[in-house]
This record gives structure tokens, sequence and C-alpha cells, in this order.
């Protein structure tokens, strides 16, 4: 009866035109078609993926539980995620049937360090705690952790307590006067921590050894060398005049530059590694270079000019150069000992010992942030030669006396001439004295609270080593280093430009080439010498016909 | 780092040794506020600190609806009053952004211009006296030069709606510890450069809701991030070698990030020499 024209949405049984549908469901629904069209949804949405094995009943009556019990808000602005959500913790579950093993994830190794430094160790009594309560030379670095921190420098709570514990750590195993937190340097892949120690006096280990094998290397080889030379005298090929130039020797340990020993850690937990001497070629080309540290100490250093030692010894080098330009405490602290046999000790270098004054008086915050002449430098400084105190290179010990020919006698006067000895600023002066770079003083001191000076630390930040800090507050003071470990310069670096060729030989007239003649000027060399042999041949021929002539006669 | 996060981030980001001094932090949590108020942000980050050499500068950015449109920057000498900085345009960076040397601590102080070339002389005949620069211009430059360079959020933290405009990912549960170790599981916070020059296969790969940002993979140079797990493998912290005292910090498997400056606001020219 009813046409069955295109059918608009207003009219009833629009959308029921399907097949297997009559056009006649929209009338009075019949109950049982109803529950068969639910059935039949309900068969299509339970049918199983091929590509998955989920169906699509089950993952909408998991994504409307999930979303029932979270509630986020605007869940329809992130449907497509749950979704996904959902589908992801269905795929863990099912398909993996391999159970996947506890992973042992590396932080796991990491914390278990960490934890071992909370630890006691075991059979420790009553008898060694008594031990500990007297003097340690274990500092309190959480005390100073507090004052720099109230100027806003300084580590996180919980690390500088895992460094407090590591340096206990240290301070157990080797025999250590005293001890210090010095710094932490940055690096790529790792970082360091830094510790400051001096040792016992004669408890030193025994590193002497491995030198002096090393000087009797040298000497052999300088016995055989001379056998050599007397026989190559016979050929007398040309003979290097080249003399590299003296080594300048290391500092002893405890005095000068190795002051100090360094410990350095990549973390609080793993073992302290001690750090070589440094040598005055080491700070020599230390202060040519500027390299990042990778955090492994048996990284090669690459360089131009190639840097005698790897990264443990820059490490070193830069620590004495940091230490000797940045260590400071308020004036007065520190005096210099008085003993009778003062004079005698005074040495090119100047006095490099002092101790601590009892008579201390601290001078106020507001002085000591407004001018610098109230600090002073406790470390020595190193001179340009590498070294705190200046070493002569010509002064001629025995061997080299022996080994002298004469020959050799001319050079050293010539070089004389040029050294002359280096005096660096003495011990204990004050900071005022410290060029700036530029038009940027050297230093910059502030107090750490302009609003309660009651309370207030005096807070130095050097401008020269970046991440230097000082504090002083009353008798108490300290240095600490946060960096990189470089030098702060305004120009960019500008590495060293290798060395001009050196000359091979001496140039004189014997060797020297001359210069070929040109072409013009062969060709009139050869027209002259025609003309005069023409002119030769003319007198002969003159002189010969006049012969003939006469035989003809 | 986003304001909220403030005090658990400053722990996180530390082991480079600088960081706020308490009376800063217990200022910074209710200025920061009062800054979202006034000027009705819907986000404020901490940026960070630039050490002069006489006084610091400390800096707070405000996000609007649109995270990746330009951000207001304003700038506080004590972390309690805070200024508007004036917003950045080219002439501030190619002017100063060749500025040398520290700040100075003082935002009215005026840089002389001393190179001279052709430009220069002609500036000078409009202007008939010697060309100056605020340290105000060398800040605001300053800082979009960092946020440009090597300001960084990790993957899946933002999305890109189709309309254009970039919010925070409400999905975003953090990277997993594999993940985070990686340097492209870490984007430049800025207009991509990169991204159209991509093969198809790569690109192929891209979730276009997701990756519309270049990552750190291709920084020139290589190896100018640093990437180190601290705290015993608890969080993962980055931290750029170009422009020294930046720190990007990531706790893996949760929610938290960020990125803060402390330093003395120069870059590091000599980078091809340290590496």
């Amino acid at each position: 009866e009813r046409g069955h024209g295109p059918y608009q949405p207003h009219e009833p049984g629009y959308g029921l035109y399907q097949p297997g549908y009559g056009p006649y469901d929209d009338q009075i629904p019949d109950p049982k078609s109803q529950t068969l069209a639910i059935e039949n949804a309900k068969a299509y949405l339970l049918k199983s993926s091929t590509a998955s094995g989920l169906n699509l009943y089950d993952h909408l009556a998991n994504m409307l539980t999930k979303i029932l019990d979270e509630q986020p808000t605007n869940a329809v602005d992130i449907i497509e995620n749950i979704s996904k959500d959902v589908k992801w913790a269905q795929f863990q579950k099912k398909m993996d049937t391999l159970r996947d093993e506890h992973e042992i994830l590396p932080t796991f190794e990491a914390a278990e360090k960490r934890k071992a430094l909370f630890l006691k160790p075991n059979g420790e009594g009553d008898e060694e705690l008594e031990e500990e309560l007297g003097e340690t030379p274990l500092p309190n670095v959480m005390e100073t952790a507090f004052y720099f921190e109230q100027a806003g420098i300084g580590l996180s709570k919980d690390e500088s307590y895992h460094i407090f514990l590591a340096l206990k750590k240290l301070i157990s195993v080797q025999p250590v006067q005293t001890c210090r937190f010095w710094g932490k340097i940055l690096g790529l892949e790792m970082n360091y921590i830094i510790a400051e120690v001096q040792y016992h006096e004669g408890e030193e280990e025994e590193e002497t050894e491995v030198e002096e094998v090393t000087e009797e290397g040298g000497k052999e080889v300088g016995q055989v060398e001379d056998e050599e030379e007397e026989k190559e005298k016979e050929y007398e090929p040309p003979v290097s005049t080249y003399k590299p130039p003296p080594v300048i020797p290391k500092e002893e340990n405890g005095t000068g530059a190795n002051k100090y020993v360094y410990f350095v850690c990549n973390e609080p937990g793993k073992p302290w590694v001690k750090l070589p001497p440094v040598t005055p070629a080491q700070i020599v080309c230390a202060r040519k270079i500027k390299k990042f540290f990778t955090g492994r100490l048996d990284a090669p250093v690459v360089s131009f000019p190639p840097f005698p030692g790897n990264e443990a010894n820059y490490l070193r080098a830069q620590i004495a150069r940091i230490s000797a330009g940045t260590q400071v405490s308020p004036i007065g602290f520190y005096q210099f000992a008085e003993e009778e046999g003062d004079e005698e000790e005074e040495t090119e270098g100047g006095r490099d010992t002092y101790e601590e004054n009892p008579d201390f008086q601290p001078l106020p915050v507001a002085e000591m942030v407004d001018s610098l002449s109230t600090w002073v430098h406790h470390v020595q400084s190193i001179l340009k030669q590498g070294r705190c105190v200046w070493f002569n290179p010509l002064q001629k010990s025995e061997e080299e006396e022996e080994n002298e020919e004469e020959e050799k006698e001319e050079e050293p006067d010539e070089l004389q001439q040029e050294l002359q000895q280096e005096i660096g600023p003495p011990l204990l002066t004050p900071l005022s004295e410290d060029e700036g770079i530029q038009n940027i003083p050297a230093w910059t001191a502030q107090p750490s609270t302009n609003l309660i000076p009651q309370h207030a630390v005096a807070v130095l930040q050097s401008n020269r080593w970046p991440g230097a800090y000082a504090f002083a507050s009353g008798k108490k003071f300290d240095n600490i280093y946060f960096g990189w470990g470089h030098k702060y310069s305004p120009e960019n670096h500008a590495p060293t430009l290798p060395p001009p060729a050196q000359a091979e030989y001496p140039s004189g007239p014997e060797i020297t080439e001359t210069r070929d003649p040109t072409v013009e000027e062969e060709l009139a060399f050869k027209a002259a010498r025609e003309e005069a042999l023409a002119a030769a041949e003319e007198e002969e021929e003159e002189e010969g016909t006049e012969e003939e002539e006469e035989d003809d006669d | 780092m986003e304001a909220s996060w403030l005090p658990a981030a400053l722990e996180l980001v530390s082991g480079g040794g600088l960081g706020l001094s308490p009376e800063k932090r217990a200022v910074l949590w209710s200025s920061l506020l009062l800054l979202q108020r006034d000027y009705r942000f819907e986000r404020v980050w901490f940026w960070g600190c630039i050490q002069g050499v006489r006084g610091a500068y400390y800096i707070a950015e405000g996000l609007g609806p649109d995270r990746a449109a330009p951000r207001s920057r304003l700038y506080s000498l004590n972390c309690v009053d805070w200024s508007l900085l004036p917003p950045v345009t080219k002439e501030m960076i190619t002017w100063a952004g060749p500025l040398k040397g520290r700040f100075q601590g003082d935002p009215s102080f005026e840089y002389e211009y001393t190179e001279r070339n052709a430009e220069d002389a002609e500036r000078l005949d409009e202007d008939g006296k010697e060309p100056t620069i605020k340290e105000e211009a060398r800040v605001v430059a300053t800082i979009e030069q960092i946020d440009r360079a090597v300001g960084i959020i990790p993957r899946g933290a933002f999305v890109k709606t189709p309309l254009g405009s970039v919010s925070e990912n409400r999905n975003f549960e953090g990277l997993s510890l594999t993940e985070a170790k990686k340097l492209s599981s870490y984007f430049h916070f800025t207009e991509p450069v990169n991204l159209k020059n991509k093969t198809l296969l790569e690109k192929a790969d891209l979730d276009p809701s997701t990756d519309f940002l270049d990552s750190l993979e291709h920084d020139i140079p290589q190896g100018s991030w640093t990437v180190q797990l601290e705290k015993g493998g608890a969080v993962v912290v980055l931290r750029s070698l170009l422009w020294l005292g930046l720190t990007f910090y990531h706790v893996p498997m949760t929610k938290q990030y960020g990125y803060v400056y402390f330093g003395t606001g120069e870059k590091n020219l000599d980078l091809p020499f340290m590496l």
C-alpha cells in the first residue's frame, strides 16, 4: 500500500528500511523481533576480531567501567586515549605467556651502595665510640652546607648527608690528619666529588720508589748514548744541537702545590680514588687548554698542546689552580708561625706555613662584605713556572757537571739572561690586591640576606673562577667549589698555535745553493765566448795566411 | 619549571651547586601566586636566575591558554617585586645578542656599542649620539635565546590540538627509564626548525599530536647535552653545555619535569674546543 519512495528523516520508518527488516517494522514493535535485533547487535559486538582476539563488546564494557571508576573530567576529549590504555592493559596480560623476569634496574644497585653508607660497620664496640667523640678530622659538612645554603649555594640536603657519610668512610680507611669537603666538579658522563686531605706527618704512601727507578733508568740510557757518540765521531754526521728545555721537578708532597692530597669519587657510596701529585708541566699545560671532564679518571685528554697525563692529572691540575686562586679566609684567622729559626727558613718563595690564630677576633659581617681587604688568600699562588716556589733549572747538579762538554758552556749564559726568578704574591695577601678581569672585580661580596642583617652571612663569589664561593660568619668560614672546573675568560678560547718549524741545519755559504744563470745570461755568455774564440781564430788565420803568403813567395 | 612544583624541583636540580636561599624560596611561592592573579596567567613558570656582578635577576614566565604562544616574562631583583619585561623583538636580538661579558645586575645599565660598521654609522647619523643598549634589553634577548636554544620538555608532555594550540597532555605519565636516557625523547619547546627535513619514513612514524617539535638528537654540536642519573637513578638530569647553567630534570614514570637556569647568562662559545 505505501509507496517506496525515498524516506525523509521526519517520516516514521526512516532508517528501518534495511535488508532483513520489512518496511512495516515501525509499526507496533513486535517484542520478539526487537529482542532479535538486540541479540543480533550483541552477537555482532561479541564477534572476536581476527587480528587481536579481542571483541568490541568486552572492550566497550571495560572502557566504560574504567571511566565510571575514575571519573576523569572532560572524558569525551580523551576517550581515544582511554581506549588505547585499556587495550594496552589487556594486551599485556593475555598475550605474554612468558613471565618477565623481575627487572633488575641499575637504580637498585646504586640504591644498595647508598644504603651501605648508612650501615655501621660490624664489630664496633663502645671503645671506638669514645674515640670518635674526641677530636676527629671529619668536617661538619652539614654545618658548612647550612651556611652556604643561606646564600643559595650548595647541594640538596640528601646529597650533602651522603657526602658526609662518604667522608667518614674515607677517614676510617686512610690515616688523615685533616679532611675537608673541597667541592664538586661536573662532568659529561659523571661528576666528581672531591675531598681535600692532609696526611699525618710521616704516613705518606710510598711513591718515591717509583720516581727513583725512572731516574736510574735515565742514567743508564745516558751512558749508552755516550758510547754511541764516540763510535759515530768517525763518520761525523751532523749532530743535533737541540736540547729539550730542562724538566722542572714537581714539588715535594706536603709543600707548595702538592700540600694537600685529594681524593675523588663519582658518587657518594663509590670508593674514593687518590689523585696523583701534580707536576709543573701539567699546570703550565692546563693553563693553555680548556676541556670538559668526562667523569672517568682514566680518560685521555686530547688537546693541543698535548696534555702530559690523563684526566686524573688534568683534574688534579685544575684543582691546584682553583685552590691557589680562590681559597680565602677572613683576615687574622691565620697568622704566620713565629719561631726562632724564621730568618733561616725564609726561602726564595717566602713563607709557606701558617697556623691558626688563637686570638682571632671576627669582624662584623657588614665590614666583611664592604671591603675586600678583610679577606686573605691562605694558599700559595702558583707561579708561571707551575710551582709555588721558584726552581732554577740551571743550577748544575753534580751529574751535569761531570758530563759537561766545552760546547755547552756558552749556552747557559744566554739562558740565564732570560730566566729571572719568578716571585708571586706572598701568602696571606688581602683580596683587594687581586686583579679583576676588564672592568669586573675579581670577587663579588654579598650578605646572604638584606632582611635580617643581624644573622646574615658574608658570602664571596669568585668572578675569575665561576663556581668558587667562600662564606664567613663569626668565627666560622669555609671555601667550596661547585662548577665545571674552568676559569672565566671574557674572550673566546683561542688554542695555542703550533710552534714554528725548527731549522734543520744552520745555513752557511758552503751549502747555500747558487742561483742558476737565466737563458739570457747563458746566451750572452755564449755569444761573448764565441766572439772571443772568433777573435782568436782570426788572429791565427792572419798569422797562418801571412805564413802561407811568405811560403808562397 | 612549574611554580607549584618549586620545592621538590629545587631539590632535584641542586646537583649543580647553585640554587635559591631559603629566604628566596619562601617568598617565591607566594609572589608567583600573586603574579598569576595580577596578570591572569594560566600557568607561571619560574625560569631561573641570571647572576650579575653586583646583583642577580630572578625571572618568571607566564603562560596563557596556548602554551606555545610567546610568553610574558617578568624579572625581579629580590623575588618580591616583579616587573614586566618588554616583549622580545628581532632588533633586540641582533643588537644585544653579540654583547659579551657578565651582566652588571642593574637593569638600567647601558652598554656602549663599540663595533663600527656600516649599519652603526647610519644609526649614529640618525641619533646624533652613540648607540647604547640597556641591560634590560640584553636580559630579554638572553632569555629568548636560551629558551629557543635549550628550553626542553619530555616527549609527550604537550599535545597539539587540531586547531593548532598547544596544551599539556593529561595522559602523560612520564618517560620510562630507558626512554629517559635517550636524547630523542626530549624536544625543544619552540618553533620547530628541522621537522620538515626528516625523511618520509621518519615522518610516517611521527604522531602529529605529540611529535610536533624538534628533538635533541640532532643538536649541533653533538654532545652538547649531558644526561646523568642522579640520586641513585631516581632523577634524570640533563645539563646543557652550550648555555652553562641550564638544568632539566625529570623523574621517570612520573609527571614531574621542568627546566631552570642558574648561571651568568653567557653562551659558551668555546664548546667545540672543550668537548
